[in-house]
């Protein structure tokens, strides 16, 4: 017993010794009484040597006035040992069981007491376990701290340093700036004077030049002139006098006044154009205004005000339209006045008006959201009954064609449905067969076009042939030592290579018939590109004729030779007409009918 | 469309008479006069050296030709073939050489802008004024002819004089607030002469014909200034162009700015339309050298252009100017105003492809035309809205309202045309190239009778 008193300081005091002692002091009193007996009781402990050796036969008595005293000490006194005989070996059961009862009892409440203590004592060095880890965490991150400050303390000398360098750079750049600047206004005036100084000696230099001109008399300066011209206007020409002098001077001045006039004229009119303007929206705001008085008779105060506002504006604007015609000067204080009176309360109804829209607006979004649920309703309901309507609907056609199937079983009705539906059958082939003879007739047609075409190409071809061999006749011959006779003959504009142009510029010409009918700005274009290119077959069906062109039909009696020039008069057709649509604007692109073309 | 044939000439001289009857033309020292509506020679001149300048007086009836580099002056009559007069400046030199307004006196400005003379035909009197300035335009005589003025340069500053046309009274002498003018001129109208400072400041000085000042416009300082200066027909809109690639749009009420025209690079505008010439070339195969390419000739081997419309937003090439040479190629550079002073058409010198034409109702962008070369020239027809540029190519642009046309001009041996002038009708167009020249007939509503190939080429109107 006693070592666990011992032991458990011993223990609690390998963690730490301040923490040991404070243990310590926090026993309580009645413990250390406790150590003190205790104490006191080791040097019987150490004569008898250990428990077996406590009581002996012999020491009975001794030993029951020891505990007695023991248990005194304890306050256990009630209790007391007592020997059954005076030197017996037996003791009183009943206070020796009684006061080993209240010895358990108390070691019991010990014991609970240590543990509870221990429990205690656990606790309290896990907080400290926490408290000491906080502690070190709490220093590193206070050492961290220092560091960072440190840090950027160190940035801080730098920046500093940075500025300092920086300013003191500023500074001399700035002094640069200033002498570059005095240097520059130096330099400027210098050269301003040394230019004046420059001018001044080609003016003098000038001056020297004109005078040894003149001294010279230059006997090549002069004028040479068959006979003397009248004057422009027919006059003669007039002294220089003085009064020539003050006519002039006249003259400029009617001139001038003259502009002064047209352009005053000309801000009249202006004036008198915004005046009569500003007349009108006076008059407009004026009318806009009144019918709003009698609507804004919520607050009656304001209302009245601004009657009186009003009346008294109306009267100034009847004021100032009198006065209108009158000079400016007086009118447009006035004027401008109850204009920009009116304009203000303008501006105050129209902002009313937008606070009065916006709670109108409120409202109805308000009011919406009541609305629409009623409606919502009633829209549900009315499509309720409408699909309840057509699922009886589909339920009485179920039931007619299950009828219907049923009957169908009918071996008469069979059979004339099955005649109804080969008559049908037949119709159909009928009608196919018709389109069928058609198409028929229409290839034979084609067949014989092309054809025809084909033999108009060799015609044509030949004819070209033909104007080839004239023209490379035509050109041998002007090669030949008789050009001059030659050219003499085509030197009416026309070549010989013109000649073979000569459709081209027929159609040019069409085209730009057909092109200037409207407009001043229009050019014929025969189109290079275009026309070379080697026709699709989709072109040569257009060409011959076995599409139907929408122009196709007018240009029917033309020649043969012209064949080839219909797409692109449908073309201009097209484009004319186009150009009609849009208006006067006559404008065009090609751009797009080429790309369609090529 | 129609197209005259091509007729030989030299340095680009080439004018109409301001009667628009006859078309005066130079080969190197002969003057040729062609009646314009059958293009017959009516009269032919022979100088005594190479032209260098030559000019209608405003009567159409005497042309005046100019031989700088001899210093001399001929004038010929067109009544009368034998009347001749030569006018020698002698060792004096010769720069320029004008006409007043009234035909019957001629202004010879010196070498070095020593003086300017002013001889008279009527009475051989000559006469002198001094100290002239030599600057991009400083004579301008006023639209009625009455009066000129003359920017003059005495002492280190800038004067202005304004003179009397009839008999060369001097009405006014004014100092003007310039650093170093740089041009002056009269409002159509006469009555306010435009005077602008050079490109080192930005100052645009408005003048009465009394000499008051009437106003003064800087748009911003320090940057170079004023590139161009043009008066819209009506007087009254004052347009600059300057180097920061703005036109500013002046009234002629309050002299105060009432719009900016912007010329950037990327066109997000939505309401302006971009035409962009597109370019491609004719396949050439060998079943190609068909009869129509045989009668077109030489177009086979151009390339044929048209236009395309972008949607926007539309990148338009920028070229960056040198910042080390002088003169640098940025800024509105030319302004010209259509005759009814609706629209106001601008070039941007860095972006030279590129002619843009603003709506003045709306003062917003209209068009941009966007070509594949340089734009050499553009003019305003001076009858209908119509807008007439070139870029040295083969081909003539056209833009109205309506829409934009490329056309092919039907030349053998490749007409490139350098510049153009309209004919004062305006259904005549004069094609100058390098020493050729040809007339170019409008589609007027009368089917015109006349014996000019017919050749109407390549043609896209585009909306």
């Amino acid at each position: 017993m006693g070592e666990w008193w011992t032991t458990v300081p011993v223990g609690t005091s390998m963690g730490n010794y301040e923490i040991s002692s404070i243990s310590h002091v926090t026993m309580s009193p009645s413990r250390q009484n406790n150590l003190v007996s205790m104490q006191s009781s080791l040097s019987l402990r150490s004569s008898y040597n250990g428990i077996s050796a406590f009581c002996t036969e012999d020491t009975i008595p001794q030993c029951i006035s020891y505990i007695n005293q023991e248990l005194d000490s304890l306050g256990l006194s009630s209790t007391c040992i007592e020997a059954s005989s005076l030197e017996g070996a037996d003791l009183k059961t009943v206070p020796a069981l009684n006061a080993m009862y209240e010895l358990m009892q108390i070691h019991r409440r010990n014991m609970c007491t240590l543990e509870e203590l221990e429990k205690e004592q656990l606790k309290k060095s896990s907080t400290l376990d926490h408290m000491q880890m906080n502690n070190s965490r709490l220093k590193d991150q206070l050492e961290l701290s220092i560091r960072e400050k440190s840090g950027l303390h160190e940035t801080e000398r730098q920046l500093h340093l940075k500025i300092k360098t920086l300013q003191s750079c500023l500074k001399t750049e700035k002094d640069e700036v200033q002498k570059l600047q005095s240097i520059i206004a130096s330099r400027a005036s210098q050269y301003s004077h040394d230019a004046k100084r420059k001018e001044r000696e080609a003016a003098k230099l000038k001056e020297r030049l004109g005078q040894l001109l003149v001294d010279r008399r230059d006997r090549k300066l002069a004028i040479d002139v068959l006979n003397c011209l009248g004057r422009s206007d027919g006059k003669r020409s007039h002294w220089k006098t003085t009064k020539a002098a003050a006519s002039h001077e006249g003259e400029m001045y009617t001139s001038l006044l003259k502009d002064y006039e047209v352009s005053q004229r000309s801000l009249m009119l202006e004036n008198a154009e915004l005046k009569k303007v500003l007349q009108q929206m006076k008059e407009e705001m004026i009318h806009i205004l009144s019918p709003r008085r009698p609507s804004t008779r919520g607050d009656n105060a304001d209302a009245s005000q601004e009657q009186a506002d009003s009346d008294g504006e109306e009267k100034v604007g009847d004021f100032s339209r009198e006065t209108l015609d009158q000079s400016c000067e007086h009118a447009r204080e006035q004027l401008t006045n109850s204009i920009r009176q009116q304009w203000r309360k303008l501006r105050n109804h129209m902002e009313k008006l937008d606070s009065q829209a916006l709670q109108v607006q409120n409202q109805l979004e308000s009011n919406k959201e009541v609305i629409p649920r009623e409606t919502h309703e009633d829209e549900m309901e009315r499509m309720r009954s409408e699909v309840q309507q057509c699922k009886e609907f589909i339920h009485a056609q179920q039931q007619l064609l299950q009828q219907q199937l049923n009957t169908s079983f009918d071996d008469e009705t069979a059979a004339l449905l099955n005649d109804c539906y080969t008559l049908e059958e037949k119709e159909r082939l009928k009608e196919e067969w018709r389109l069928f003879e058609e198409q028929k007739r229409n290839f034979e047609r084609e067949r014989m076009n092309f054809t025809e075409a084909a033999i108009r190409l060799g015609r044509e071809k030949k004819a070209f042939e033909e104007d080839r061999a004239s023209w490379l006749k035509n050109q041998f011959l002007n090669m030949t030592p008789f050009t001059d006779h030659r050219r003499c003959s085509s030197s009416d504009g026309q070549s010989a290579l013109s000649i073979r142009s000569e459709p081209e510029m027929r159609r040019s010409s069409t085209k730009a018939r057909l092109v200037t009918s409207s407009t001043h700005t229009t050019f014929s274009t025969p189109k290079p590109t275009q026309s070379a290119t080697v026709p699709s077959t989709t072109e040569l069906y257009r060409t011959l004729r076995l599409i139907p062109d929408s122009s196709s039909s007018r240009h029917s009696n033309r020649g043969r030779w012209q064949e080839s020039s219909s797409i692109e008069d449908g073309d201009i057709r097209v484009k004319s007409r186009n150009r009609v649509r849009c208006g006067d604007l006559s404008i065009f692109s090609f751009g797009e009918d080429e790309n369609s073309l090529t | 469309m129609n197209f005259s044939e091509v007729f030989k000439q030299s340095n680009q001289l080439c004018k109409v008479s301001p009667d628009g009857k006859y078309l005066a033309t130079c080969v190197q020292y002969r003057l040729v006069v062609r009646d314009v509506s059958t293009l017959q020679i009516l009269q032919l001149y022979t100088c005594l050296d190479q032209i260098s300048h030559m000019d209608w007086s405003s009567d159409s009836l005497f042309i005046l030709c100019a031989m700088y580099k001899r210093g001399l002056v001929q004038v010929w009559s067109l009544e009368q073939p034998d009347w001749h007069c030569k006018i020698d400046e002698g060792s004096i030199g010769l720069v320029s050489s004008r006409w007043s307004p009234d035909g019957r006196h001629i202004l010879n400005t010196t070498e070095f802008h020593l003086r300017v003379t002013v001889w008279s035909l009527c009475t051989k009197a000559v006469s002198y004024i001094k100290y002239p300035k030599a600057c991009q335009k400083g004579i301008d005589f006023s639209r009625d002819g009455c009066y000129m003025a003359l920017a003059e340069r005495r002492d280190c500053k800038d004067y202005v004089s304004v003179f009397v046309c009839d008999d060369w009274h001097l009405l006014r002498h004014f100092e003007t607030e310039t650093q170093d003018l740089a041009g002056l001129e009269w409002s159509p109208n006469g009555c306010v002469l435009a005077v602008w400072d050079s490109c080192l400041e930005y100052k645009v000085l408005l003048y009465s014909l009394d000499g008051r000042l009437l106003s003064t416009y800087s748009a911003y300082e320090w940057s170079l200034g004023v590139k161009s200066v043009t008066w819209s027909p009506s007087s009254q809109f004052l347009a600059i162009g300057s180097y920061d690639e703005k036109v500013r749009i002046l009234n002629h009420i309050t002299w105060k700015k009432i719009a900016q025209f912007e010329h950037i690079a990327t066109i997000n505008n939505t309401k302006a339309v971009v035409y962009k010439e597109v370019e491609k070339r004719p396949a050439v195969g060998t079943d190609e050298l068909s009869l129509h390419n045989l009668t077109i000739g030489t177009t086979l081997f151009n390339t044929q252009s048209k236009y395309e419309i972008c949607p926007p937003p539309v990148q338009v090439p920028v070229v960056k100017p040198d910042p080390d040479r002088a003169n640098p190629k940025i800024g509105v550079s030319t302004l010209a105003f259509s005759s009814d002073s609706r629209y106001l058409a601008t070039k941007n010198d860095n972006m030279a492809s590129v002619v843009w034409v603003w709506d003045m109702q709306k003062m917003s962008l209209l068009a941009v035309l966007e070509q594949t070369s340089a734009v050499r020239c553009f003019q305003w027809d001076p009858r209908h809205p119509r807008l007439a540029l070139c870029t040295g190519n083969t081909k003539l642009y056209l833009w109205s309202p309506a829409g934009c046309v490329s056309v092919q001009v039907p030349t053998e041996g490749g007409f490139q045309v350098q510049s153009l002038n309209w004919h004062c009708s305006g259904d005549t167009l004069i094609l100058l190239g390098k020493d050729q020249l040809c007339l170019c007939y409008m589609d007027t509503d009368q089917e015109d009778k006349k014996t000019h190939k017919n050749t109407g080429l390549e043609n896209k109107w585009i909306t």
